[in-house]
């Protein structure tokens, strides 16, 4: 056997992921089915029960709406968003601790030339696929329900949605690389995910919270996100805000990928 | 193919391995012996390019692991001590999946799986769970997945731990037939009968240090004797008998179970423990073995 020393140094990104496609291939065939309840099913439930059930109950006035016609209307762009940031956590909790700790998929990849960072950076990738397949099936799904004012804004605020859930990716992905048990998770989807979700802007205006809590609202991701999503999709965008959202969520989703990065390294750099 | 000078390892406060030198030729099966915490497995994880280097000079096929991890990983077999083979996927995909990580394509991918899947006697096991698989089976697909990339250094981290002797030497087997076909193995190990097998040449690390260096039959001459006489008495009364024997070898270790007289005539010994009226339950004469080696070197020595 002959040996070829090449002092390629680190793979480049795209041939990091490319190495990973049939493992996270082989992951997604035999997790779709569920991913299909929690992708697909469980939102629509939230659609159907409380944008359009409760919604009934609501006055659709445009003033205290944010400009939406109708509750449902209100509330889809929010829903989405927030679907996309639980989706994204779910993807970079239990998994990301199964590769250091449970199937130790992780600890296979690292002996091959991957580096810690490319074993990141697929697994973000997938995320990113599950969420964008997962936004623009349910975005699909409610076009025909007349809660979008424009035939472009649904296609940003789908982008949106997607930006959103890598910034949670990222962050959550760099948390769970530095946890040592998986007893935080509770933590993270009670005193979270869940908070998060009902207090960012996704089912009220988050001025009914008060002054102090909407400021805090303001500062969450989530908000910005849902706030986005939503001007998009009613076609009332107030582009410096607009922009400002937008500077937010990617800076999350670029200092949360270094925070992914170096918490994996340290996690498993120096075993 | 690997060259180590003053190697260490620290985690915090701790030294796992204090300065070690070691060189590995190429075509030659290297042991790493040694008690558990002897720092073997640190040893072999700096080696395998996943580790960094605490202190010293390490260089594997001539690359720096620092720089070069990529590089050395794509050239390097590794077969943990720990399976981490992925129990959700299956025994092919296993293979598979773990040969595009080396940029394989899949065309080839798919070829070579099948061959090892031969080579690990597994091809009927192919669309199997890795979950359902024995232990042996297990530890098979492991160095067949470690052989994927066809490497020029083979790491084997324990590689027959934890399986019966039907599994092991099913093992040992494909283990030389790897060095037959030219692959340089480094196997790391606490059983004396593997490396005496296995390895070329062998060094018993101790304390993260290294005790002796050589070939099985090197050590077993500097550090032993020719033949072994073992002595079973009653529980309890082999401390005290073994002051009376003191004279009778070169050295004489006490065990639990029995004691063992070192000489270069085993049965001289015999006869004399029966001439000074000591009557063992059992007695056996035997050749020196690595493992005389090893405890000499890594057990507690009573009297020397």
């Amino acid at each position: 056997m002959t040996t070829t020393i090449d002092h390629d140094g680190p793979l480049s990104a795209g041939e990091g992921l490319v190495r990973q496609l049939d493992y996270w291939g082989t992951v997604y065939k035999r997790t779709w089915r569920g991913g299909i309840i929690s992708s697909f099913v469980s939102p629509l439930f939230y659609v159907v029960g409380m944008g359009v059930l409760l919604g009934g109950f609501i006055e659709g006035d445009p003033a205290r709406l944010e400009g939406a016609t109708s509750y449902l209307a209100y509330i889809v762009p929010g829903l989405v968003a927030t679907h996309a940031m639980t989706l994204a956590i779910g993807e970079t909790t239990y998994p990301v601790m199964g590769g250091i700790k449970w199937h130790k998929s992780y600890h296979a990849q690292m002996a091959t030339p991957l580096a810690l960072r490319d074993i990141v950076n697929a697994h973000l990738a997938f995320t990113l696929v599950r969420v964008a397949s997962a936004c623009a099936v349910f975005m699909v799904v409610l076009s025909p329900f007349g809660v979008f004012e424009s035939w472009w804004g649904p296609f940003l605020a789908w982008g949106t949605q997607v930006l959103v859930g890598m910034a949670f990716a990222t962050v959550v992905y760099g948390v769970s690389a530095r946890m040592q048990s998986e007893e935080g998770f509770g933590l993270i989807f009670r005193l979270g995910v869940i908070p998060l979700m009902l207090f960012s802007g996704a089912f009220f205006p988050i001025d009914n919270l008060g002054p102090v809590l909407a400021w805090l609202a303001r500062l969450t991701p989530l908000w910005h996100g849902v706030d986005l999503s939503r001007m998009l999709c009613l076609d009332l965008v107030d582009w410096p805000m607009a922009l400002l959202h937008l500077v937010v969520l990617v800076g999350v989703t670029v200092a949360g990928w270094f925070w992914a990065v170096s918490g994996l390294e340290k996690r498993m750099g120096d075993l | 193919m690997i060259s180590a000078r003053g190697l260490r390892k620290s985690f915090g406060d701790f030294e796992a391995v204090k300065g070690i030198d070691v060189e590995v030729r190429r075509g030659e099966a290297f042991g790493f012996l040694g008690p558990n915490g002897a720092g073997k497995s640190s040893t072999m994880r700096m080696i395998a390019a996943v580790s960094p280097v605490s202190g010293g000079e390490l260089r594997i096929l001539g690359m720096d692991p620092a720089v070069d991890g990529p590089a050395i990983r794509a050239r390097l077999g590794v077969c943990p001590q720990e399976d981490t083979l992925d129990n959700e996927l299956n025994v092919f995909d296993n293979l598979y999946i773990y040969g595009r990580y080396f940029g394989i394509d899949r065309a080839t991918c798919r070829e070579r799986s099948e061959e090892l899947l031969e080579f690990a006697q597994l091809t009927e096991k192919a669309k199997a769970r890795v979950e359902d698989l024995s232990g042996g089976m297990k530890r098979r697909l492991t160095i067949a997945r470690s052989l994927i990339n066809r490497p020029d250094l083979l790491l084997l981290d324990e590689p027959t731990t934890g399986l019966d002797p039907q599994a092991r030497h099913v093992l040992w087997d494909q283990l030389f037939r790897l060095k037959h076909a030219g692959v340089t193995l480094v196997i790391t190990t606490h059983y004396m009968d593997e490396a005496e097998q296995l390895c070329d040449r062998l060094v018993v690390m101790d304390k993260g240090l290294i005790a002796a260096e050589g070939s099985p039959r090197e050590l077993i001459a500097q550090h032993s004797t020719r033949e072994v006489a073992e002595l079973r008495f009653g529980v309890g009364e082999h401390d005290g008998l073994a002051e009376r024997i003191l004279d009778l070898g070169q050295r004489v270790e006490v065990l639990p179970d029995r004691l063992l007289v070192y000489s270069d005539d085993g049965e001289e010994v015999l006869s004399q423990v029966h001439t000074r009226g000591l009557q063992p339950l059992a007695t056996l004469v035997r050749r020196s073995s690595l493992e005389d080696v090893f405890l000499r070197l890594t057990g507690r020595t009573l009297v020397d």
